[in-house]
């Protein structure tokens, strides 16, 4: 357990993210479990726009940053360029539900070899908190501020149950709710670049998130809300292994 | 050794011959043969091809392969490539080379399938936001299409901005006997700045220069003016046609520029002394070309295939008031030669009017 206290060497020492922001726990993980297989130095990470984008400077790897939406495709590039890498994405909800859809699904639908960490605080973050797919019902965001009206706007998206549609090697949903569940999260990580190195094709991990400062509340009360009431919307648990699926 | 190609078919040979590895594209006519010939070929080289779900994907994935150092290639037409506009925003903003070819069709919005060279604003001024121009080579044959890639590649990787090649669809349908160039190798690795993980050396970035590199207000400026002055300055293109004695001179680029070779031939032989500055490079645009104009010139005419004329603007700029420009933008039709030559003694008898 004592190595999980130090901080990995791919970390930065600064960040940008606000306080209790879920981006940086992580980004701890992400590089944990590189240095981990010990494939840091291998490792490029594609990202794109967002709250998401401050992860090249936080994990110090070799980085693209796609166009708003794009990583998935920009990886899939990547991929065919550097066969021996271990390629990322890494993005939010806005990223990678609502102008990457398309991106994000013909990846996991060409089971491209690569790692999807999909990032989900169910706003969009960096420009002020305005309601996202992945919005509550009911939840009050810069664009929806009696609270997201579904029969206008559609249900929270469940991109996770999407990508298990493909035929993909792995699709998990984590949360950072609580020290069980983030543990939880580093192992799901750990398996969705373990796949990769093992060449099984596409991963995809979505982690809930807090975004305590658009969702206008203490860092303790997001994680809190975290684990009672997205937990509720968003189930947690392993979508689609095709390991097992094959059993 | 000659052999008969059409035009899509030779410039997606001569980039692989220029050592492309990289391909991604969907269909749209009239560039699908540069789609279909990739799909095949990159496999027998050792490089990748990969159907894109769409051209906004397709130009992203050429952004991911061209960080990575390899020699890329991404094509489209009309519609199509008004979605890689976004992709070669970001490519200039990360300064990465690449070399796109846009076959141009006819129209606005779907438009037509037909030839056309109503995209030069699009590609020579810039379709992306910012301040930026892309190098455009727009040949004139298959052959000089062919010869245009290799060179395209050298260019894109020395001012590390994208390249694009501009033909119509008549120069990418037709087929012509040409002579392609030796097979090179490219090696993606030998770019400082290419992307493999970091392998022990500190992380390198790829994203727009301004957050790392041009960080200050005036490095970002003048690192912008300084490439861009570079490229006026050193790589204007363009052949000059019986233009020492001319009274007009006609501007003409690609497709247009053969009709008009052959009609001022026809003039010549009827007395008419007129000749022509054909441009090969688009943007820079071939300024030095218009430099001296013969004293007993009347006039400048532009040529072009669009509906409203867009060229005719960067030649009304490279004459600079010295001699009255006139516009004849043809639309979708070629003028034969008859028409031609009926407007060029219009125009030298005063019954046109200069823009």
């Amino acid at each position: 357990m004592a190595k999980n206290l130090v901080t990995p060497k791919l970390i930065s020492e600064f960040n940008r993210f606000c306080p209790g922001c879920g981006h940086g726990l992580i980004a701890k993980m992400i590089a944990q479990v590189l240095e981990e297989r010990g494939v840091e130095d291998d490792a490029i990470q594609v990202y794109a726009v967002g709250c998401s984008c401050f992860i090249s400077t936080v994990i110090k790897a070799d980085s693209i940053q796609a166009q708003h939406g794009r990583a998935p495709a920009v990886a899939s590039g990547v991929r065919r360029a550097r066969p021996d890498a271990v390629v990322y994405t890494y993005q939010g909800d806005g990223d990678a539900a609502a102008i990457g859809l398309s991106e994000s699904l013909y990846a996991a639908y060409r089971n491209e070899n690569t790692t999807a960490i999909f990032v989900n605080n169910g706003v969009f973050g960096m420009t002020g908190g305005q309601m996202a797919p992945t919005t509550l019902e009911g939840q009050k965001t810069a664009t929806s501020i009696y609270g997201r009206n579904t029969e206008l706007t559609g249900q929270p998206f469940k991109l996770a149950e999407l990508i298990a549609q493909m035929p993909v090697a792995y699709v998990e949903r984590c949360s950072l709710a609580n020290a069980k569940l983030i543990a939880q999260t580093k192992r799901a990580i750990g398996k969705a670049f373990d796949n990769q190195l093992a060449g099984k094709g596409y991963s995809f991990v979505e982690i809930l998130s807090p975004c305590p400062t658009n969702w206008h509340m203490d860092p303790v009360k997001a994680y809190k809300k975290l684990e009672e009431v997205v937990a509720e919307e968003y189930k947690l648990g392993v979508l689609k292994d095709s390991k097992e699926d094959s059993k | 050794m000659r052999t008969l190609m059409k035009g899509n078919d030779a410039v997606s040979e001569a980039a692989i011959r220029a050592g492309c590895r990289f391909f991604s594209g969907y269909p749209i006519t009239p560039q699908s043969e540069i789609v279909e010939y990739m799909s095949w070929r990159l496999d027998e080289v050792g490089g990748s091809f990969v159907q894109s779900e769409s051209e906004l994907s397709g130009i992203s994935m050429i952004y991911g392969a061209a960080a990575c150092g390899l020699r890329t290639m991404g094509s489209s037409s009309g519609p199509g490539f008004d979605l890689i506009q976004e992709g070669i925003g970001y490519i200039v903003s990360a300064e990465l080379p690449t070399l796109l070819v846009d076959v141009v069709r006819y129209g606005n919005g779907l438009g037509e399938i037909v030839p056309a060279q109503s995209d030069y604003w699009q590609v020579v001024k810039n379709g992306a936001h910012g301040d930026y121009h892309c190098l455009v080579f727009a040949p004139a044959s298959v052959q000089e299409a062919v010869d245009l890639v290799s060179h395209a590649y050298d260019k894109s990787e020395e001012y590390l901005n994208p390249a694009i090649l501009y033909y119509d669809g008549a120069i990418g349908q037709m087929m012509e006997p040409i002579v392609l160039p030796e097979m090179k190798e490219h090696d993606p690795n030998q770019f400082a700045w290419s992307i493999k993980g970091r392998g022990g050396e500190p992380q390198k970035q790829v994203t727009s220069k301004c957050y790392y590199e041009y960080t200050t207000p005036e490095s970002y400026v003048e690192n912008l003016r300084t490439k861009y002055a570079a490229i006026e300055k050193n790589e204007q293109m363009w052949e000059s046609y019986l233009t020492e004695d001319a009274d007009l001179i006609i501007v003409a680029y690609g497709i247009m520029s053969r009709t008009c070779k052959e009609a001022i031939n026809v003039a010549r032989k009827q007395g008419l002394k007129v000749g022509m500055i054909r441009p090969i490079t688009l943007y820079p645009y071939p300024v030095n070309a218009f430099a001296s104009l013969p004293d007993n010139l009347k006039g400048v005419v532009s040529v072009e295939m669009s509906a409203l004329g867009q060229m005719v603007e960067d030649v009304r700029l490279a004459v600079n008031g010295r001699k009255p420009v006139y516009n004849y933008a043809t639309g979708k039709m070629i003028p034969d030669t008859e028409e031609f030559i009926s407007y060029v003694k219009n125009v030298l008898e005063g019954k046109e009017e200069s823009v």
